[in-house]
């Protein structure tokens, strides 16, 4: 591969017969990619090219020889020993002209139906896997000995237990700045004791809730996808499935349950933490205790704990089971796994904030 | 096979994991245009061996020398000179899996040469036409069959014109057929192209097609239990291992 001894030279000698490209030294990849533009921008038909001055040839010389020979019909003189050992099992073949890249530019509308149908076949899949599980789900809890109970525990461990620190910090911070935020101006109007209402309403109906699917999502949606996913890519989904074992069942089931059970729970865990960084906030400002309490009992009542509940259990449903879902979908390849873990986390998100919407346009049409 | 100069030297290596030893000071060497071959029955190191050898883990100690240079002490530029000088097969084919099998045979060229880009598609399919696979340079590693994806990480192994080519299991998992079609590839490009070749498998058929040389390894010895051409070892050999190893199948095949 070096070229510290004799690097290759080119001289090109014109004449009435031909041009003549002399090719001295050595032919190795250095020296071979020094001559290759010369060479081959001065070949011509006719031309004539001297390579006994060549030292040593390897791959890269030999493909410029058979360039100049095939391509630009040059005659070789002293082709070299070991160039023409090389360019044996070529003596026959003609390399075809490659146009370019092989992938080819789609015009947008054909690119835009390509994606509204991939679009559409994802939701039609979203809707499949939704029914089956839920029929999982409902099977299992109607026959609670074909539950993986050991794999939920197991999973309510590292999706729930685990993510405490992070929940409780999320919360804490969300309910303190929000506190700052609206202490400034409510203070204006001398009202910054309503900052208490805004703080708990805010986090027990919406906030906790959303904070904390996002946390889940970000941290275990993406889990679920790549455990399935590198289990699809090593074929062990496949081996469930030639077992007779629905992958449903056994994967996502657990998975599932262990989302749902968890998500309600961290929910109120965050709330509480959420609404007391808040509370602190309005302390430092001044407020005695005593009048924050009075605030709190008579800003929340029941429905605005319940609301932000119901839709936790919904929150989970949907981190768990697009996670599952997305590690289920995962194609084959090195980079696969994390093209589904990736998708686990955005349109988990992304449904959550839309659930939340739907949520919000419900309750508030039946009042509640 | 006359005497030639030693292209790879391997000299009092001791390999293992975890402070465990696997083999205790192994001393040989392969030499140049030969195929040499790794034996020995499973677990009893020679994945391992061929690890060590190309520098993917360092050795407890000893020295693998390529051409002259040892692998095991150079670092940075030396290394990667030495390492330019050899090509691997890795057992999967190791191809990468986003790039068209042209791709994966350029990236070497890619990245140690400043070829221009004709030159490099030129080698490109230079390398695939010698593996037989210049009709699918554009295509994806997942859309060839096993013996192809083989096929193709040995023509990547030979983008940098190597003095010497390792192969961890080359026929695993492929059929006779595309197995002995492989074995007459390596034959081809060991006689053609002069490559060296050093080959870890336990496929007699193979062994006996293109094996210039073998060595034995056993996992109780620790070492190399036999050397020498295939046929000498199973009619001579004194090891008791060596002569099941050779003959259960050679009396089966007979």
């Amino acid at each position: 591969m070096s070229s510290d001894a004799e690097p290759a030279e080119i001289a090109v000698e014109r004449s009435d017969d031909g041009s003549r490209i002399v090719l001295k030294g050595r032919l190795d990849a250095a020296g071979a990619g020094a001559v290759w533009d010369r060479a081959l921008s001065t070949a011509d038909k006719g031309a004539t090219v001297d390579a006994s001055g060549v030292t040593y040839c390897d791959s890269s010389g030999a493909a410029l020889l058979y360039q100049l020979e095939k391509e630009r019909g040059a005659k070789i003189e002293g082709m070299p020993a070991e160039a023409g050992e090389l360019l044996k099992p070529y003596a026959d073949a003609t390399f075809p002209k490659l146009g370019g890249p092989a992938e080819k530019r789609e015009s947008a509308p054909v690119a835009m139906g390509r994606l509204a149908v991939a679009m559409a076949i994802d939701v039609r899949e979203q809707l499949v896997f939704t029914g089956q599980a839920s029929v999982a789900l409902l099977a299992g809890l109607l026959n609670p000995r074909r539950v993986r109970w050991g794999d939920m525990w197991r999973t309510v461990e590292t999706a729930g237990v685990n993510a405490i620190v992070i929940v409780g910090m999320i919360g804490f911070l969300t309910g303190m700045i929000m506190a700052f935020q609206s202490t400034v101006p409510l203070q204006q109007f001398g009202v910054d004791i309503f900052v208490v209402n805004l703080v708990a309403l805010a986090m027990l109906r919406e906030l906790g809730g959303i904070m904390t699917a996002i946390v889940l999502a970000g941290r275990s949606g993406s889990a679920f996808a790549a455990e399935i996913g590198t289990m699809k890519v090593n074929e062990e989904v496949d081996a469930l499935t030639t077992m007779g074992l629905d992958p449903v069942r056994f994967l996502v089931v657990p998975k599932l349950m262990a989302a749902i059970l968890v998500t309600p729970l961290l929910t109120i865990y965050s709330n509480v933490i959420g609404i007391m960084g808040g509370l602190m906030v309005v302390r430092i400002f001044g407020h005695p205790w005593a009048a924050i309490y009075n605030q709190l009992t008579g800003a929340v009542d029941l429905s605005d704990i319940a609301t932000g509940l119901i839709k936790s259990f919904f929150f989970g449903a949907l981190v768990g089971g697009i996670g599952c879902l997305r590690g289920l979908q995962t194609k084959s390849g090195a980079s696969a796994v994390g093209d589904s873990t990736t998708r686990a986390v955005v349109s988990g998100i992304f449904l959550i904030i839309s659930v939340d919407a739907i949520f919000a346009v419900v309750f508030w049409a039946i009042g509640f | 096979m006359a005497e030639k100069e030693s292209i790879v030297e391997v000299k009092d290596l001791t390999v293992g994991y975890d402070g465990n030893v696997v083999l205790k000071d192994v001393t040989f060497d392969v030499r140049r245009g030969e195929v040499f071959v790794i034996l020995g029955g499973s677990g009893c190191g020679k994945s391992t061996l061929l690890k060590h050898m190309i520098g993917l883990y360092p050795p407890m100690s000893g020295a693998v020398k390529i051409e002259g240079r040892d692998l095991v002490s150079a670092e940075g530029d030396e290394r990667q000179k030495i390492l330019t000088r050899i090509g691997v097969s890795y057992q999967s084919g190791a191809l990468f899996g986003s790039m068209t099998i042209s791709q994966n045979v350029r990236l070497p060229l890619e990245e140690y040469t400043d070829l221009p880009e004709d030159a490099l598609e030129l080698i490109a399919w230079m390398k695939l036409r010698l593996v037989g696979l210049e009709e699918s340079a554009g295509s994806l590693p997942s859309a060839l069959s096993g013996g192809m994806q083989k096929r193709a990480a040995i023509a990547r192994a030979m983008a940098l014109d190597p003095v010497v080519v390792f192969l961890d299991e080359p026929s695993a998992g492929l059929d006779p057929v595309t197995s002995a079609e492989l074995d007459a590839l390596i034959l081809r490009l060991n006689e053609d192209a002069g490559t060296t070749f050093v080959i870890v498998t336990h496929e007699l058929p193979s062994i006996y097609a293109i094996a210039d040389r073998v060595i034995m390894l056993d996992q109780k010895k620790q070492g190399i239990i036999a050397e020498g051409a295939p046929e000498e070892l199973r009619d001579h050999s004194e090891e008791p291992f060596v002569r099941q190893f050779f003959h259960r199948e050679a009396e089966a095949k007979a």
